[in-house]
């Protein structure tokens, strides 16, 4: 019992941060440093929680996760990945309030509430990489996107910033239309919302009826869309473009990842049955799941590459690139084994890691909202402004994939996924969309390195978002030396699909 | 062993170090930089010292754990070719680093810390024993080039910079997966290791002897190889990223390009395509030849009509590069060893080459062969130091370039996977070519009156030049009186490589047979394998 409460602890945690941030706001209206120190400290307790939990998952001691004797009923599992990506979030969620201190003042809009809402979003998070039960799985992504959606709009005043909130709602909820209603043809078919349960009946040979493929197919159209993956992703550019800088980087990252565990969590038990299964109906079988999921995956590394080639924003340009890198993320769902998930486990680490930093080195230069966000107000970066510079010229080379940098290992990894599961094509999709790629990360170099500065002396502040830029470049030079520490904990964490 | 440690981390440690230093000290930066590299050239000789040319295998093997679970370990290892162009590399790097002391005039804290960290590299790709840690430092290496040619370059540099970068990292990403389908095969099928992957060259190495993979999957990977290495070379058909390169990059980036980063293709292509698939190569062993002598005499008559004189000597180096490729794939021990004397050849004398076309630049700021004439009369010291390269890249008797000419033309000539006179003939005319225009282009500048009155005052060489120049000409006349002392260095070696060729071409070690059987044995273990192949 003891045990079992500690490995759910985070959630705890970090929901009673979340809604007592809110409470602590209504009584200290004037001094915007006691919500800022209370999110963080709350973050930070919650990270060492969940990393505990890491901790106790890698030294085996998570109990049996799906027996309804335990205080969850099996809704919840204890550790493991979750408490892998439970640290991931709350790292995401510290880096994001430093950048954002200062970034909110400047556009006059440090109202403690946000805080509380990026705590309220990873709950949400949590929540997904914790269930193993598709209701819980809506509850974690609906408290996730609604935070979402008013973090996008937050900046009110910009019009920009309330079309992004708008839109991602709008859509956000036609999405989750399409999730629940999966969700209902999925229990209708199997009688069972219970996850596991629902993996033990796929696979246990009886006649699959039509409706559960359908079902299927609308909860991967449903995550598909907070993936951002081809042809679902057409909301990331306007969002990203439109809400507060720092914002998008949390929601690009952190929000991908927690769509990502969902995604595992849900198809993992559906793909275990390889073709021999003779009485499935023949178009519908794991192969044929896998083949769309990698269609998806090749679709969205390409377009998204494609995409960013032509654009001179540079919002846009990292909006349309993480919708690239959700691409190679899904090559690891494809493959749907150890190696896959390690690869997804890394590189949503290191993705966290260089996109976070990118964001914060577009916020810190971003004048008001909206200033300062052509690629060409980057040219003769590097001389005005060497080390934020330098930082960004790492954060590019790593999204483009070239060591020593954390984004090249990653994207190793998932090639090997790829391949190892028989999917070279994918490979060699992803390798094609790569190439692509190199365009335009380094056309950012060359404004920053081989361009003269512009006329207009750039002033920006020192401020406390360059701990945030710090702790980005140190996680991706780090991890990109020394993945195996990375790759040790996500192991031994998702040995918990094994059992 | 920690002496090959320190020389393969030493630049990488001056790098960091450099990091610390005031950006407005130029002089300390510059010192410290020549030091760093200079020391490290001292470490290199203990290693060379210590080096046992009569051993075949791999010498100061080191191995240590980086990332157990995919078995991508910290090896690294010599074996004689490793150990020539280890010191090559040590000893341009050096060069280069003395030459820029005056060339370099903007941002120098950079341009010595992007320097260190390409010496770096270019180390660890030399004798990283590991296909993962190789592809690391292979790719670490644009980074560096990139910059130094992006920021430091001339008029078009942009252009050029990213026109490097992607050809280059084009290669790499096809690689990339190359390696990653090869880990995972020999991991699994062959080995049965731990974690069913494996980059362990070594192991790769000895078990695809006794278990080829079938020719038709070894064909893809050996073009995705070589594909890599064949830009980087460069081959003919992917050449054109290197005159553009080379004409932008400042003459330090340029030496340092022709001197040691081409040689990373051919010394891939050797260490990776020739010992890991060597069945494919010796079926692509006449397509690649042919490749290799179109680009000499493509290579020769380009050089011919150019007007820029670092344009020509870019060119020069197609040609020269393909007298390379074609020794390594006549696959005899003559052709092998003439290409790898060939390799330190191309580096010293074009190296050398590009020098002199920098100081003549710091000096008039133009490279137009139109505009010299008569510099014999103003600088008779430099004309000197720049005949010796020229003739040594000629191909005189007596100096470098003929030993590695020679002994690849012969080894094509007796080659038994080329079966053809054909190719050496067309590449002696290659040699006629470049005699050709070497010579003329040394007589517009160098002979007859001073006609352009900006060419009289011009200065002769100063102590430094002497420093940087010196070193090389010792070199040059020692390949070309005694190319014993470092055909030696890489003779067993070279002999072992061969013999295993031969032996797989007579068909002792490769049997159809054999590749059914191991087949049939991969499909009982691995569904997934059956699905590939349905799909």
């Amino acid at each position: 019992m003891e045990k079992e409460f500690l490995f759910i602890l985070p959630i705890i945690s970090i929901s009673f941060f979340a809604t007592s941030a809110i409470v602590i706001d209504a009584f200290s209206k004037n001094n915007k440093n006691i919500g800022f120190g209370y999110s963080l400290i709350g973050l930070v307790i919650t990270a060492v929680f969940s990393a505990y939990s890491v901790h106790l998952s890698v030294n085996s001691l998570i109990p049996f996760y799906h027996t309804e004797s335990l205080i969850t009923k099996g809704m919840i599992t204890f550790g493991g990945y979750a408490a892998f990506f439970d640290v991931l979030f709350c790292i995401a969620g510290i880096m994001t309030i430093i950048a954002s201190k200062e970034y909110m003042k400047r556009n006059y809009k440090e109202i403690n509430e946000f805080y509380s809402l990026i705590l309220l979003s990873i709950s949400g998070m949590m929540l997904i990489a914790h269930t193993n039960n598709l209701l819980i799985l809506f509850i974690g992504i609906e408290i996730m996107s609604i935070s979402f959606y008013v973090l996008a709009g937050f900046i009110r005043t910009s019009l920009q910033s309330a079309e992004a909130a708008l839109k991602y709602f709008l859509l956000g909820a036609f999405a989750t239309g399409f999730l629940i209603y999966g969700i209902a043809l999925l229990y209708g078919s199997t009688g069972n919302i219970d996850i596991n349960t629902i993996g033990v009946y796929v696979n246990s040979g009886t006649k699959i009826s039509l409706i559960f493929y359908i079902g299927l197919g609308l909860v991967i159209i449903g995550l598909s869309f907070k993936v951002a993956a081809f042809p679902f992703h057409q909301w990331a550019p306007d969002v990203y473009q439109g809400s507060p800088t720092v914002v998008a980087g949390f929601m690009s990252t952190a929000g991908k990842a927690a769509a990502l565990i969902g995604f595992i969590i849900i198809l993992r038990p559906m793909l275990t049955i390889d073709v021999y299964q003779g009485n499935l109906p023949k178009i519908f079988n794991s192969g044929t799941i896998k083949l769309i999921i990698a269609l998806i995956s090749a679709g969205t590394m390409l377009i998204g590459n494609i995409s960013a080639l032509v654009q001179t924003n540079i919002k846009r340009m990292l909006a349309y690139s993480s919708v690239a890198h959700a691409g190679y993320l899904l090559m690891g769902i494809v493959a749907n084994t150890a190696i896959g998930w390690d690869g997804i486990a890394f590189y949503t680490t290191a993705y966290m890691f260089m996109q976070i930093g990118a964001f914060t080195v577009v916020s810190i230069l971003e004048k008001n909202h909206e200033g300062r966000l052509n690629l060409t107000d980057y040219s003769g970066l590097s001389k005005t402004h060497p080390v934020i510079a330098a930082t960004m010229a790492v954060f590019m080379l790593s999204l483009t994939g070239i060591p020593p940098f954390a984004g090249f290992f990653g994207k190793y990894y998932l090639f090997a996924a790829a391949i190892e599961s028989g999917y070279t094509w994918l490979a060699i999709v992803a390798v094609i969309a790569s190439i692509i790629s190199i365009y335009f990360y380094i056309r950012l170099i060359i404004n920053m390195y081989f361009k003269e500065p512009a006329e207009t002396e750039m002033t920006i502040e020192k401020s406390i978002s360059y701990l945030t830029v710090g702790i980005s470049t140190a996680g991706v030079i780090f991890f990109g030396v020394f993945p195996s520490i990375i790759i040790y904990f996500s192991h031994q964490c998702f040995r918990l699909f094994m059992f | 062993m920690a002496a090959l440690l320190i020389t393969l981390f030493l630049p990488l440690l001056g790098s960091v170090l450099l990091l610390f230093y005031n950006k407005e000290n130029t002089k300390a930066i510059k010192y410290t930089a020549f030091g760093i590299s200079f020391l490290t050239f001292l470490i290199s000789l203990i290693v060379l010292f210590g080096f046992n040319s009569g051993n075949p295998g791999f010498q100061y093997y080191f191995e240590a754990k980086w990332i157990p679970i995919i078995d991508a370990g910290f090896r690294i290892g010599l074996d004689g070719m490793s150990m020539l162009l280890l010191m090559l590399t040590t000893f341009i790097s050096t060069i280069t680093i003395l030459s820029s002391f005056s060339a370099i005039d903007k941002r120098e804290k950079e341009y010595y810390m992007m320097f260190l960290l390409l010496q770096f590299a270019m180390t660890g790709v030399f004798i990283s024993l590991d296909l993962f840690l190789f592809f690391f430092f292979w790719e670490i290496i644009l980074i560096p080039m990139y910059f130094i040619i992006g920021i430091w370059g001339g008029k078009d540099r942009i252009y050029a910079s990213v026109k490097f970068f992607i050809f280059t990292a084009v290669g790499s990403l096809f690689m990339l997966t190359a390696i990653v389908w090869l880990g995972y095969y020999t991991g699994s099928f062959i080995l049965h290791s731990q974690y069913g992957f494996t980059t362990n060259f070594i192991l790769i190495r000895n078990a695809l002897l006794n278990t080829p993979i079938p020719i038709e999957v070894q064909r893809w990977l050996f073009i995705a190889f070589a594909l890599s290495f064949c830009i980087k070379v460069p081959l003919f058909p992917f050449h054109t990223w290197l005159p553009d390169a080379h004409t932008e990059a400042p003459t330090g980036g340029s030496v340092i390009l022709a001197g040691v980063l081409l040689k990373m293709g051919t010394y891939g292509l050797v260490r990776f395509n020739l010992e890991l698939f060597p069945q494919a190569s010796i079926e692509f062993a006449p397509y690649i030849a042919w490749l290799a002598v179109i680009g000499i005499v493509y290579g020769a008559l380009v050089s011919m009509v150019q007007t820029d004189v670092k344009r020509l000597v870019a060119f020069s180096s197609v040609s020269h590069l393909g007298f390379v490729v074609l020794g390594i794939f006549s696959m005899t021990v003559e052709g092998m060893q003439g290409a790898i004397i060939q390799m330190v050849n191309h580096g010293l004398t074009t190296g050398m080459l590009f020098l002199c076309v920098g100081m003549i630049y710091e000096r008039r700021h133009t490279r137009d062969i139109a505009e010299f004439g008569g510099i014999a009369r103003v600088m008779p010291a430099f004309t000197v130091f720049f005949a010796i390269a020229m003739l040594g890249s000629v191909g005189l008797p007596g100096l470098n370039g003929f030993v590695g000419e020679l002994f690849t033309m012969l080894g094509a000539f007796r080659s038994p996977f080329l079966h053809s006179w054909a190719y050496t003939i067309i590449a002696a005319t290659g040699v006629i070519f470049a005699a050709v225009y070497l010579l003329w282009m040394f007589q517009r500048v160098m002979f007859g009156p001073v006609t352009n009155p900006k060419n009289e005052g011009l200065k002769d060489i100063n102590k430094r030049e002497w420093a940087t120049l010196v070193p090389i000409v010792v070199f040059i006349f020692w390949i070309g009186l005694h190319p014993l002392t470092f055909l030696n260095i890489s003779d067993s070696s070279t002999e072992a490589l061969i013999q295993r060729l031969e032996l797989i071409k007579s068909g002792k070690l490769n049997s159809n047979k054999h590749n059914t059987i191991s087949n049939n044995k991969i499909n009982q273990e691995n569904p997934n394998q059956i699905q590939k192949n349905k799909n």
